[in-house]
C-alpha cells in the first residue's frame, strides 16, 4: 500500500503540471479572443456616427486610477506567489484579499465610468466605436469579475486545505491569470484610452 | 455470385447516369461561362484554360500511376512484383514531388497576377468609357446613367464595343453582380462602391443575376444585359428621357420596400442618389482613394 | 388567457408547413420510444454511470461518433429535399423560405455538428491508444467538451421546431442576419448553438494539444508518432488559432442583435465586410481543421495495407504543419470579389495555389507508400483509395478557384458548390468512414461486414461523382448557389434532375451503412487477437476494445511504429504478472453533463431573450464551476487484483 501511495503522488505532481501547461495554452486562446475584438475596435475606433468620441466621453482620473488598482494588485497577486513559495498559507491569503479587494475596485470604478457614460446618452447602441467600446473594455472587466470569484473560491479552499499540490497549482494559475489580465490593461489603457484623447 | 452481380448493376448503372450527363443537354452555347461575348470574359476564359491544362499536368499522370500500382503491387499469392517493406525514403523523388507542383503554381501565379491586374483597367483604352452605377436592393436591380441621366429597374442597356464602369453597391444585404458571357462578377456592398470593367463586343442580351444570397426573394434577382450599337442606345436614351417618368425620393423609397419588381425605366433620379446612399451605409468611414486598383480613378462626380 | 397563450405558441413553435408538423410527430414518437425503453428495461441508472457520466475517452469518442452520426441523417435529409426541390424547375415542394432555412441548417450541421464531432470522436478513439497513454491529458474536461457540443447541437436542431430555423447561410453574413432582416429567433438559435459547441472545439483543441505533447509513452519522441496523432497535432493547434475569432465574431453578431450595437449594421458606422474577413480567418483554418485529421487516417490505412513504413515520413509530417501554417493566409480568398486591391487578391491567390503543393506532395508519398508494397484491398482501404482520384480532382478545382481573375466566374456559382462538396465529401468524409472502419474493431471488438459494405461504398461513390460532376457545368452555365427555384430558360434543368439522382444515391449508400452496422453488431467477425488488420501502431498491441486503463503496463517504444517491429522480432504482447501497479484514474463525474445542460439553458434564455431563464443557466453553470473546485477525490486506482483478471481474461498474462 506505501508502494501505491508514493506512486499517487508522483502521479499528482505530474497532473498538475499539465494543468498549468493546458492554463497557458487557454491563455494563448484568449490572447486572440482580446486580439479579435482589439482588431474590431481599430477598425471602428472613428466610426462616431456623428456622437461623442472618445475625447469627449474619457476622463483621465477615472482611468488612471483604474490603472493604478489594476498595476498594483498584480503586484500583490506577485507577493502572493512569493508567500506560496515559502508556505506561509496566512500571508498568501492576506495578499489575495488585498489583491481582491483592489479589484473590485478596480471593477467598481469600471461600472460608474461605464453607467456615467450611459447616462450622458453614450450608449452601446449610439455608434459603432461606442459599440466595440463597450464590447472590448466590458469583455476585460468581465474577466476581471470571473477572476474575483474565482479568487474567492481559492481563498476558501486555502483556508480549509492549506497549501497542497492542488492548491499550489490553483494559485499559480490564478497569478498566471492575473497578470495576464493586467498586460492586456495596459493594451487598453494604450489603445483605447490614450489614443482616444489624443 | 447473383449479388455480386446486382453490384455490378449498380457500378453499371452509374456509368450510364455518368455518360448521360456528358450527352444531355449540356450544348456548349448554354455553358455559358465558357462563351464569353467580350474582352474581361475571354481573359478570363484564358486565365480556366491555362489553369485546367496545368492541372492536368498532374492530375493526369497521377492517376495513371495509381492504377498502376493498384495492379502491380495487390497483395495476391505469386505476385512477383517487388516488395520493399522498409524502402521509406528517396532524396531524388521528394525532390520533385515538391518541384514539379512549384513549377506549375509559379508559372499560374505570374498569369494570375497579371491577370488580378489587367482586370482593373478598362478593356479597351481608345473608346470612351461610359459609367453606370449599379445598386441591389431587396430584390431588384437598379441602374442609373450618370451621365445620361436615367435610371432602369432589372434591365439594363449598354452600347456594344464601349467599355462600361459598373460602379456597385448595396443598400440592404450585400448581393453579387454577374453577367457570366460578359466577364465575372464584383459584390454590391453597403457603404462601399466597388468598381467592374464590362464590355460587350457584339450587340446581344446577356443573363445576368445576383450571386450572393439576399433572402427570400434572392432566386429571382435576375436582369438582362442588352447591348446595342452606339446609336440605337443614343435612340433608347432619348426614348426613356422623353416617355418615361421621373424617379422621386418616394419612389426610391417604395423600391427599397422587401419584393419583387418588373423592368422599369425612368427618365431622371434624384441628385447624387447613389453617393448618399453609401454614405448613409458607411461610406463616409472608408478611404475610398487608397484603394487604387480597383477603385482607379474614383472621381464621384456628384 | 387562453388566446395569449395560443398567440405564444404559434410564434413559439414553428407552425404551417407539414413536413414539420411531420418531423413534430417522428421526433415525438423518438422521445416516446427511447424513454419507454429506458423505463422498460430499468437502463436509467445505467445509462447515467455508463455513460453520460463517463470521463473514459472511449466512451466519450463512441458518443461522439453516434451524435455525429445522427447529424450526418439530419444534415443528409436537408441536402435530399434540397436536391428534390431542385429536381425540376418551378417545383413548389418547398417555399423560399423554407429551403433557405433547409441549405442553412445543412451547411451548419455538416460542418460544425457532423465532421467536428465525428472528427474529436476519432481523436477519443485513437490518439490516446496510438502515443500509449492512459487517458487525454483532461478526462474531466474531454468529458466537457462533449457535453457542450452535444448540447449545442440540441439547441441549433431545437430550431427547427421551436422559433423558426435561422435561414441566412452557413455563415450568416451580416446586414442580412442582422435583426432588421431576420427579425426570428432562428439566427439567436445559430449563435449560441455554435457558441456551445465551439467552447466544446476550443477546450478539445487544448486537451489534445497538451495530450500528445505530454501523455506519449517512454521512447516516443515526437518523430516517432504515428501520422495520424501528428494531424491531430496540427489540427488542434489550428483550432487554438482559429475558435477564438469565431467566438468573438458570433458574439459581435449576437451583441448587435441582442443589445443594439452597430459592429455589422449598415448604419450608425457599423461594418459588414468586417464581418466576412473575421468570419473567413476562422472559416478557411476550419476546412484545414477538419481535413488534416484525414490526412493522418489515409497515412496510417496506407502504410498498413500496403505492409509498408509510410513513404517520406519526415516530408509528411512537414507538409501537414505548412498546410496548417498557410490556412490562415488564405481567408480573402472567399471574396476574391469584394473590393480588396488587386496586390492583396494577389496575394491571397498565391498563398491558396501554395497550399496544393505540400498537399500534392502527401499524394505522391501515399502512391509511393503502395509503390513496392503488397496491397490489400479492405473497407478502410477501398475508402482510401477513392479518396486519392476524389481529392486530386477537387484539389485541381481548388488551383482554378485561386486563380483570382477566374475566380470572378466561378464565385458563388455551383462551380464552387461541388468543388467545396468534392473535398469535403472526397476528402473529409472519406477519410473519417476510412477512419470508422479502421478503428471500428478496435471500438466495439468486431469487423463491419463487407458485402453490405461494398453495397454503401460503391453507392456513395457513384452518387458522389452523379451528384457533383453536373453542378461543375451548372456553375458553368450560370446557376448561383442558393437559388430555390429556377426556370426552364437557361437549361439547367436535365443536369440538376442527374445531380439529385446521384444524392439519392448516396442517401441509400449511408442506409446500408446503418444496415452494416446493425447487421454486424449481430454477425459481424469478431476480433480476438486485438490486431484485426496487421497493424504497425501501439493501438493494435491491445485487446479490443481496449480495457479501461487502455495499457495494463505502459509501452516503451524504439522508434516508428513499433508494434510492427515487436511483430518482426517474434516478440509477443504479453504481460509480466510482476510489472502490474495499481492504475490511478479519474473517477467519473456528473458535473461535465449538468453544466452543459445550465448552458443550453442560458443559450435557450439567450435566444429568446428571456432574462430569468439566462439567471438561472449561468447561475447554474457557475455553481457547477464552484462545485467542481472544490469537490476533492476526483480520483481511484484500479486494485491490481482486477487488472489481472481483465488481463487474463484475453489470454495475455504470464
Amino acid at each position: 500500500m506505501s508502494q501505491a501511495i508514493s506512486h499517487s503522488n508522483d502521479n499528482h505532481e505530474h497532473h498538475e503540471d499539465l494543468s498549468i501547461l493546458g492554463f497557458w495554452i487557454f491563455l494563448v486562446t484568449d490572447v486572440l479572443l482580446f486580439g479579435t475584438l482589439f482588431a474590431t475596435f481599430m477598425v471602428l475606433r472613428t466610426h462616431f456616427d456623428g456622437g461623442p468620441t472618445g475625447k469627449e466621453l474619457f476622463e483621465a482620473p477615472g482611468y488612471i486610477t483604474e490603472t493604478f488598482l489594476l498595476l498594483t494588485s498584480s503586484f500583490t497577486s506577485g507577493l502572493a506567489t512569493l508567500a506560496l513559495h515559502k508556505g506561509k498559507v496566512n500571508q498568501l491569503i492576506g495578499w489575495l484579499i488585498i489583491t481582491a479587494l483592489l479589484g473590485m475596485g478596480f471593477v467598481g470604478l469600471e461600472i460608474n465610468e461605464f453607467s456615467n457614460m450611459i447616462a450622458e446618452g453614450a450608449t452601446i447602441s449610439r455608434s459603432a466605436f461606442l459599440s466595440a467600446f463597450f464590447t472590448l473594455v466590458g469583455t476585460h472587466g468581465l474577466h476581471v469579475s470571473v477572476g474575483l470569484v474565482w479568487m474567492i473560491s481559492i481563498m476558501i479552499q486555502l483556508k480549509t486545505d492549506g497549501i497542497t499540490s492542488v492548491m499550489k497549482r490553483k494559485v499559480t494559475m490564478i497569478s498566471l491569470y492575473w497578470h495576464f489580465l493586467d498586460v492586456v490593461w495596459i493594451f487598453l489603457l494604450t489603445i483605447v484610452y490614450l489614443m482616444g484623447v489624443m | 455470385m447473383k449479388k455480386r452481380g446486382l453490384l455490378n448493376g449498380i457500378k453499371a448503372a452509374g456509368l450510364v447516369a455518368f455518360a448521360a450527363f456528358f450527352l444531355s443537354g449540356c450544348s456548349s452555347d448554354q455553358l455559358i461561362v465558357l462563351d464569353p461575348k467580350g474582352p474581361v470574359g475571354r481573359t478570363e476564359l484564358h486565365l480556366i484554360y491555362l489553369s485546367v491544362l496545368l492541372c492536368a499536368i498532374v492530375v493526369i499522370p497521377v492517376l495513371a500511376i495509381l492504377v498502376y500500382i493498384l495492379v502491380r503491387y495487390r497483395d495476391k499469392p505469386g505476385n512477383k512484383a517487388l516488395y520493399q517493406p522498409k524502402w521509406d525514403d528517396s532524396k531524388v523523388l521528394e525532390v520533385i514531388w515538391w518541384g514539379i507542383p512549384i513549377v506549375i503554381i509559379g508559372i499560374l501565379g505570374v498569369y494570375t497576377v497579371k491577370g488580378v491586374h489587367t482586370l482593373t483597367k478598362p478593356p479597351v483604352k481608345n473608346v470612351n468609357p461610359i459609367t453606370i452605377q449599379v445598386t441591389s436592393l431587396d430584390w431588384k436591380w437598379l441602374f442609373e446613367y450618370p451621365d445620361q441621366g436615367v435610371a432602369t429597374v432589372n434591365y439594363v442597356e449598354i452600347p456594344a464595343g464601349v467599355p462600361v464602369q459598373f460602379e456597385l453597391t448595396a443598400d440592404g444585404p450585400m448581393n453579387s453582380f454577374w453577367v457570366p458571357q460578359l466577364g465575372g462578377q464584383e459584390y454590391t456592398m453597403p457603404g462601399m462602391a466597388m468598381r467592374l470593367w464590362l464590355q460587350a463586343d457584339q450587340p446581344g442580351t446577356y443573363f445576368g443575376s445576383g450571386a450572393n444570397f439576399t433572402g427570400e426573394g434572392f432566386a429571382h434577382m435576375r436582369f438582362n444585359v442588352i447591348a446595342k450599337p452606339q446609336s440605337e442606345f443614343n435612340q433608347w436614351v432619348k426614348h426613356v428621357k422623353d416617355t418615361a417618368p421621373a424617379m422621386t425620393n418616394d419612389d426610391y423609397a417604395k423600391l427599397k420596400k422587401q419584393g419583387l419588381s418588373h423592368v422599369k425605366s425612368y427618365s431622371s433620379y434624384p441628385e447624387a442618389r447613389f453617393r448618399k446612399v453609401i454614405d448613409k451605409n458607411g461610406g463616409q468611414y472608408m478611404n475610398m482613394d487608397q484603394n487604387k486598383n480597383d477603385m482607379s480613378n474614383m472621381d464621384m462626380k456628384h | 388567457m387562453l388566446d395569449n397563450l395560443k398567440d405564444f405558441a404559434s410564434h413559439f413553435f414553428v407552425t404551417g408547413d407539414p413536413l414539420i408538423y411531420g418531423a413534430d410527430v417522428a421526433i415525438g414518437l423518438t422521445m416516446a420510444a427511447i424513454i419507454f425503453v429506458l423505463f422498460y428495461f430499468k437502463k436509467w441508472g445505467w445509462l447515467w454511470r455508463e455513460w453520460l457520466t463517463t470521463v473514459d475517452h472511449k466512451k466519450i469518442g463512441i458518443m461522439y461518433i453516434i451524435a455525429s452520426l445522427l447529424m450526418l441523417f439530419r444534415g443528409g435529409v436537408d441536402a435530399l429535399l434540397m436536391r428534390a426541390q431542385l429536381a425540376l424547375p418551378n417545383i413548389h415542394f418547398l417555399q423560399s423560405e423554407h429551403y433557405n432555412e433547409i441549405f442553412t441548417t445543412h451547411g451548419t450541421i455538416m460542418i460544425l455538428f457532423m465532421a467536428m464531432p465525428l472528427m474529436f470522436g476519432l481523436f477519443n478513439i485513437a490518439v490516446p491508444l496510438q502515443i500509449g497513454a492512459r487517458d487525454v491529458a483532461y478526462p474531466f474536461l474531454n468529458a466537457l467538451s462533449f457535453w457542450m457540443f452535444f448540447f449545442g447541437a440540441m439547441l441549433f436542431n431545437l430550431s427547427f421546431v421551436i422559433g423558426g430555423s435561422p435561414a441566412a447561410g452557413w455563415l450568416a453574413y451580416p446586414p442580412l442576419s442582422e435583426l432588421t432582416t431576420s427579425p426570428g429567433v432562428g439566427e439567436n438559435f445559430y449563435i449560441w448553438g455554435i457558441q456551445l459547441s465551439g467552447v466544446g472545439s476550443l477546450a478539445s483543441g487544448i486537451n489534445f494539444t497538451v495530450t500528445i505533447l505530454k501523455m506519449r509513452t517512454k521512447g516516443m519522441k515526437l518523430m516517432d508518432m504515428p501520422l495520424f496523432s501528428w494531424s491531430v497535432l496540427a489540427s488542434c493547434l489550428t483550432i487554438l488559432l482559429a475558435f477564438p475569432v469565431l467566438t468573438v465574431t458570433l458574439a459581435l453578431l449576437f451583441i448587435d442583435r441582442f443589445a443594439g450595437a452597430h459592429f455589422f449594421t449598415m448604419l450608425h458606422g457599423g461594418n459588414p465586410m468586417m464581418y466576412v474577413n473575421l468570419i473567413w480567418m476562422w472559416g478557411h483554418p476550419e476546412v484545414y481543421i477538419v481535413v488534416l485529421p484525414a490526412f493522418g487516417i489515409y497515412s496510417e490505412v496506407v502504410s498498413t495495407f500496403s505492409k509498408k513504413k509510410i513513404f517520406g515520413y519526415k516530408s509528411m509530417v512537414f507538409s501537414l504543419m505548412i498546410i496548417s501554417v498557410l490556412g490562415y493566409f488564405t481567408w480573402v480568398h472567399h471574396f476574391f470579389t469584394m473590393g480588396a486591391s488587386a496586390n492583396v487578391n494577389a496575394f491571397f491567390a498565391i498563398t491558396t495555389m501554395a497550399i496544393a503543393i505540400p498537399t500534392g506532395v502527401k499524394i505522391f508519398n501515399w502512391l509511393f507508400t503502395m509503390f513496392r508494397g503488397r496491397i490489400r484491398i479492405t473497407q478502410p482501404m477501398l475508402w482510401t483509395l477513392a479518396f486519392i482520384p476524389t481529392f486530386l480532382v477537387g484539389g485541381a478545382t481548388g488551383v482554378m478557384l485561386a486563380v483570382a481573375p477566374a475566380d470572378y466566374q466561378y464565385h458563388n456559382s455551383y462551380f464552387l458548390i461541388a468543388h467545396f462538396h468534392q473535398t469535403l465529401i472526397g476528402g473529409v468524409v472519406f477519410g473519417y468512414l476510412a477512419g470508422l472502419y479502421y478503428w471500428w474493431p478496435k471500438m466495439f471488438g468486431f469487423k463491419l461486414n463487407v458485402k453490405l459494405g461494398l453495397w454503401a461504398f460503391w453507392l456513395w461513390n457513384i452518387g458522389f461523382y452523379v451528384c457533383f460532376m453536373p453542378q461543375y457545368a451548372l456553375g458553368f452555365m450560370g446557376m448561383t448557389r442558393r437559388v430555390y427555384t429556377y426556370g426552364w430558360d437557361m437549361g439547367w434543368a436535365p443536369l440538376n434532375l442527374i445531380s439529385s439522382i446521384g444524392a439519392v444515391f448516396m442517401g441509400i449508400g449511408f442506409i446500408f451503412q446503418v444496415w452494416q452496422i446493425l447487421y454486424s453488431i449481430k454477425y459481424g467477425e469478431r476480433d480476438t487477437t486485438g490486431d484485426p488488420w496487421d497493424g504497425h501502431t501501439l493501438e493494435w498491441s491491445i485487446p479490443s476494445p481496449a480495457p479501461e486503463y487502455n495499457f495494463a503496463v505502459l509501452p516503451e517504444v524504439k522508434g516508428r511504429d513499433d508494434f510492427w517491429r515487436r511483430k518482426e522480432e517474434g516478440l509477443d504482447n504479453k504481460i509480466k504478472e510482476k510489472d502490474l501497479k495499481p492504475i490511478h484514474m479519474p473517477k467519473n463525474s456528473g458535473i461535465p453533463f449538468i453544466m452543459s445542460a445550465f448552458w443550453f439553458v442560458a443559450g435557450f434564455g439567450f435566444t429568446f431573450g428571456w432574462t430569468w431563464m439566462i439567471v438561472i443557466g449561468l447561475a447554474g453553470v457557475a455553481g457547477c464551476m464552484l462545485a467542481r473546485s472544490f469537490s476533492k477525490n476526483n480520483d481511484y486506482y484500479i486494485p491490481v487484483e482486477q487488472i489481472r483478471k481483465t488481463e487474463s481474461k484475453y489470454g495475455r498474462l504470464v
